[in-house]
């Protein structure tokens, strides 16, 4: 049988129209309906190019040009499952929700899978994506096929869960969509660590899209660790609305996959909430790390901080932008961001964007972005003491990235961050 | 807060009347036919009596242009732009071209003594006394000034005083037959003419502007000062300024615009070049007064200029300082490449938007050569309807060893009808450079107001006072007369909301 191999856009678009009858919800209009409208978007943007200005640093092409098959969804035989965090966890396997492998039991509070769940999720899926704007959301609208689905009563302290995404061993290179929706009612809380990881050896997409909303003075704490394979390709898109009293707090560590997108929207949506969005990109290599934020003040009396750090080694690259946006209603404002870029190597190459859209006038905004090589006089310093140059090298890098993980209050999260943090250094040092 | 209310007040009581340049001259001109076509990139050409090559050079960037796409990305917003229903060429009628400053026309004399700008030789800016030729006199600088009337230069002054240096300050049109080989040398070379869509117009249909060449070693005896004028209706002005500094030289350039209060938007797209060679210095300080249109947005100048530096010596060094006060429409990206070792660029802006005006203004640094340094201070202020966007680039290419760059922006919102917009660029690839950059955003501090007017200040000396000290690290850097012009234009911008 000869099959002919599809890349780029048109590929997903052949699958799409291959898969379509077998996709979950195929009985359900008004998913028909969303992804049919995807599909469209999708065909008529195809993946963002350079020309784009928010795609200005970033270069698709490795994977508009790669083709892509189904994920077979199998665990290979030699991936074992890591250790867990906390009592709870649910495992997604190459975008599948995987209930054999995860511990969901007892959360006290609805944790399952998106695929299940569809027919309940009529003007909940969808709400916050807007894949008219984003082509990659659009993709995923048109392919997804699973995710999580969390809701936290008003009221309920939901604790730790652990959100795990595994990509399995395959010859041919496979990609996959989740859609996860994540919803704490009035005054809820909840902690996500969420890992993605994936075999060295194998190209795949993982395309997730998050769909966040924190109803008043719900407290969502979310530490992403990205440690893709280094053949993967991450592309995730992030939107979280966030009404009044409410705190997002977002920290994002990139430190696999050889391109990543982590992009993040989100809406300060009702008085006196909060969102502060942290990260840290550890590169290699010839790995590409894009971060991008656009931080929407569209209340008054809101807060929100930033701080970004990047860290790059061999012929690495890493992105930066962020954007806040201040409406004029959003009076008494607060906002501040700040990025900063280390470069350890004389190939690597750092572009930052910080951005600030201000219509409001009783505002207090900054930002600030600082691009350089070691301290020369802090590394004399610790030199000075007797501490081995590979040594004091490390201490610095530590400390530069210290600041932006100090802001993670969840002590679980901070952890997590902390020992990927150290576990990539060692590597790193070795 | 009753204060920020009665500021708005006063804001929104702005008129048109302020604008006090905005009066018209009413001389006889020549004009080119109404469009643009080819023929009408001939007829400037033949009125300039141009060589070939210049034609040529002129029809190719006009073909150019006729394939690119106007920029949709700064953040302002305007009609559709019809460049068929403009007059691409305007000159005052005149002889042979005046030999002195006694055959200019009376009528334009009158103009440039009512803007203030002093053509007769000796005579200095308005308000100070004691005129003299030289410092040495004891008297203040005189300023050489090329004055630039619709499409032509009409007077220069002290031409002969700089000529015994060797240093060669004229209009760009009497330059291209005088000295055509430094012409050729260097026109387009900074700015080419297909580098962007108002840059490749401006090639075509360029008319006049300023040529300044400063010999080696030679340190420029007095402030280079150019005045533009748009005087009649429907025209755009097109003008060019080529500056080159060579080895060791040194000059300071001043340039001043305004324009007739009119209903009716028009065009103003310059290019202006600057080259400095091993040790030279070029300072180009702007005081930017086109008519901003009036209090409902009606009317005022599209300001859609493409300035650019050169930094191709080592040790070379450029500044820009800008104080951006009118126009309807600024789009404008003073910029220096630092191709020499240890050459340094600078940027100093101060854009002021008040009633419906938009500015989108910044700068871009392109590092190359070692050791290279650059700072940016930009103090943008919103007031009224104004929309105010800072967009700069720092790049700093693999080569830029030991790259150093700083920049800082600050914006002041005055009313919550007004928007500040920060759009920076960082590019970093040179693990030995150090590029910082912060920017805020705030309005003024009640407490700060409060303070002064404890101390018995009205609110509007309160704010001018607080506006001028947000203003200060900017207009330190103008000379000293044009400071203290910028200083009251600062003023007469903001009237009513900053006194």
């Amino acid at each position: 049988m000869n099959t002919v191999v599809h890349s780029g856009a048109e590929g997903f678009l052949h699958r799409f129209e291959g898969l379509r009858a077998r996709l979950p919800g195929q009985r359900l209009a008004w998913v028909q309906a969303l992804r049919e409208a995807a599909a469209a978007q999708f065909r008529a943007a195809g993946f963002p190019t350079r020309r784009v200005e928010a795609w200005k640093y970033t270069d698709l092409r490795p994977v508009s040009d790669a083709a892509f098959d189904e994920a077979l969804t199998i665990l290979g035989d030699g991936d074992t499952l890591p250790a867990p965090r906390g009592e709870r966890r649910a495992v997604f396997v190459d975008g599948r929700f995987r209930e054999e492998l995860s511990q969901i039991e007892g959360a006290g509070f609805a944790v399952g899978s998106l695929a299940e769940e569809l027919p309940r999720l009529e003007g909940r899926l969808g709400a916050l994506a807007r894949p008219a704007e984003e082509p990659l959301v659009a993709l995923n609208t048109m392919l997804f096929e699973d995710g999580l689905v969390v809701t936290v009563p008003a009221g309920v302290a939901g604790g730790v869960l652990e959100l795990r995404s595994l990509a399995s061993r395959s010859e041919r290179p496979s990609a996959f969509h989740p859609r996860h929706l994540i919803r704490l009612e009035a005054g809820a809380s909840l902690t996500i660590v969420e890992e993605a990881s994936g075999p060295e050896d194998t190209r795949y997409l993982h395309n997730p899209v998050f769909e966040i909303d924190l109803a008043e003075g719900a407290v969502l704490t979310h530490a992403r660790i990205q440690r893709e394979g280094v053949k993967g390709f991450q592309l995730g898109t992030v939107y979280a609305r966030i009404e009044s009293g409410a705190t997002y707090d977002n920290f994002t560590l990139n430190a696999g996959a050889r391109l990543v997108r982590n992009e993040i929207h989100a809406v300060l949506a009702g008085p006196k909430s909060a969102c502060h969005m942290n990260g840290a990109q550890l590169l290699r290599g010839g790995q590409h790390a894009d971060t991008t934020t656009v931080l929407d003040h569209a209340a008054p009396d809101c807060a929100s901080r930033q701080t970004y750090k990047t860290v790059l080694q061999g012929k690495s690259r890493g992105v930066f932008q962020g954007k806040i946006h201040v409406h004029q209603v959003a009076q008494r404002t607060d906002g501040y961001q700040m990025n900063q870029a280390l470069l350890l190597s004389p190939d690597a190459e750092i572009d930052s964007k910080p951005q600030l859209e201000i219509y409001a006038d009783d505002v207090k905004c900054s930002h600030g972005a600082t691009v350089g090589a070691l301290d020369a006089d802090q590394l004399f310093y610790l030199r000075a003491r007797g501490i081995p140059e590979a040594k004091a090298r490390s201490i610095l890098v530590e400390a530069f990235l210290q600041e932006a993980i100090e802001g993670v209050t969840d002590e679980t999260a901070r952890a997590a961050l902390e020992s990927a943090v150290a576990g990539w250094w060692e590597k790193e040092a070795a | 807060m009753p204060a920020v209310a009665e500021t708005l007040d006063t804001v929104q009581s702005v008129t048109e009347g302020t604008y006090k340049w905005g009066f018209e001259t009413e001389i006889e001109m020549d004009f080119a036919p109404k469009g643009l076509n080819e023929d009408t990139v001939r007829f400037i050409s033949a009125q300039k009596k141009e060589p070939e090559w210049l034609l040529e050079w002129r029809l190719k960037a006009f073909a150019t242009w006729q394939k690119m796409q106007e920029p949709r990305w700064p953040a302002v917003k305007y009609p559709p732009i019809d460049y068929q229903d403009a007059y691409y060429y305007a000159a005052p009628k005149k002889k042979d071209g005046p030999k002195s400053l006694d055959e200019v026309d009376p009528e334009l004399l009158k103009t440039y003594a009512k803007l203030g700008i002093p053509l007769k030789e000796q005579a200095i800016l308005a308000g100070v006394e004691g005129a003299g030729d030289s410092p040495a006199e004891g008297g203040r600088m005189p300023i050489a000034v090329d004055a630039v009337f619709d499409s032509v230069s009409v007077a220069t002054s002290y031409k002969e005083r700089l000529a015994k240096d060797g240093i060669i300050f004229c209009a760009i049109s009497e330059a291209v037959h005088e000295h055509p080989e430094l012409v050729k040398q260097y026109l387009g070379t900074v700015v080419p003419p297909g580098d962007n869509f108002y840059a490749a117009l401006n090639s075509a249909v360029f008319t006049d502007g300023s040529f300044v060449y400063i010999p080696k070693g030679v340190r420029c005896p007095m402030e280079l000062s150019t005045y533009f004028r748009i005087n009649a209706k429907s025209t755009g002005q097109f003008e060019r300024t080529l500056i080159i500094a060579d080895e060791g030289a040194v000059v300071s350039y001043l340039e001043g615009c305004t324009a007739p209060m009119r209903d009716e938007n028009q065009l103003h797209a310059a290019v202006v070049e600057l080259v400095a060679l091993d040790d030279s210095q070029i300072k180009y300080s702007t005081v930017q007064n086109w008519y901003p249109g009036d209090a409902e947005g009606r009317g005022g100048i599209y300001n859609f200029v493409t300035k650019r530096a050169q930094c191709r010596g080592k040790r070379s060094k450029v500044s820009w300082t800008q104080v951006e006060t009118g126009s309807a429409i600024t789009w404008k990206y003073p910029s220096c490449v630092l191709l020499g070792d240890d050459s340094v660029g600078e940027f100093y802006s101060v854009a002021i938007t008040n009633n419906h005006q938009q500015a989108d203004t910044g700068t871009k640094m392109i590092h190359v050569g070692k050791r290279t340094t650059s700072t940016i201070v930009s103090k943008g202020i919103s007031a009224g309807k104004g929309q105010n966007t800072y967009r700069g680039l720092v790049r700093v290419a693999p080569t830029a060893s030991g790259a150093r760059n700083f920049t800082q922006c600050d914006s002041l919102l005055i009313g919550d009808q007004c928007g500040a917009h920060t759009v920076p660029y960082i590019e970093n690839r040179n693990m030995s450079a150090k590029v910082e950059h912060e920017a805020t955003t705030s309005r003024i501090a009640e407490d700060q107001l409060f303070y002064c007017r404890q101390r018995g200040l009205s609110e509007e000396d309160a704010v001018g006072l607080i506006v001028n000290g947000f203003c200060r690290e900017v207009l330190k850097e103008l000379p000293m007369e044009f400071a203290v012009e910028a200083q009251k234009l600062l003023q007469i911008s903001l009237e009513g909301s900053v006194g």
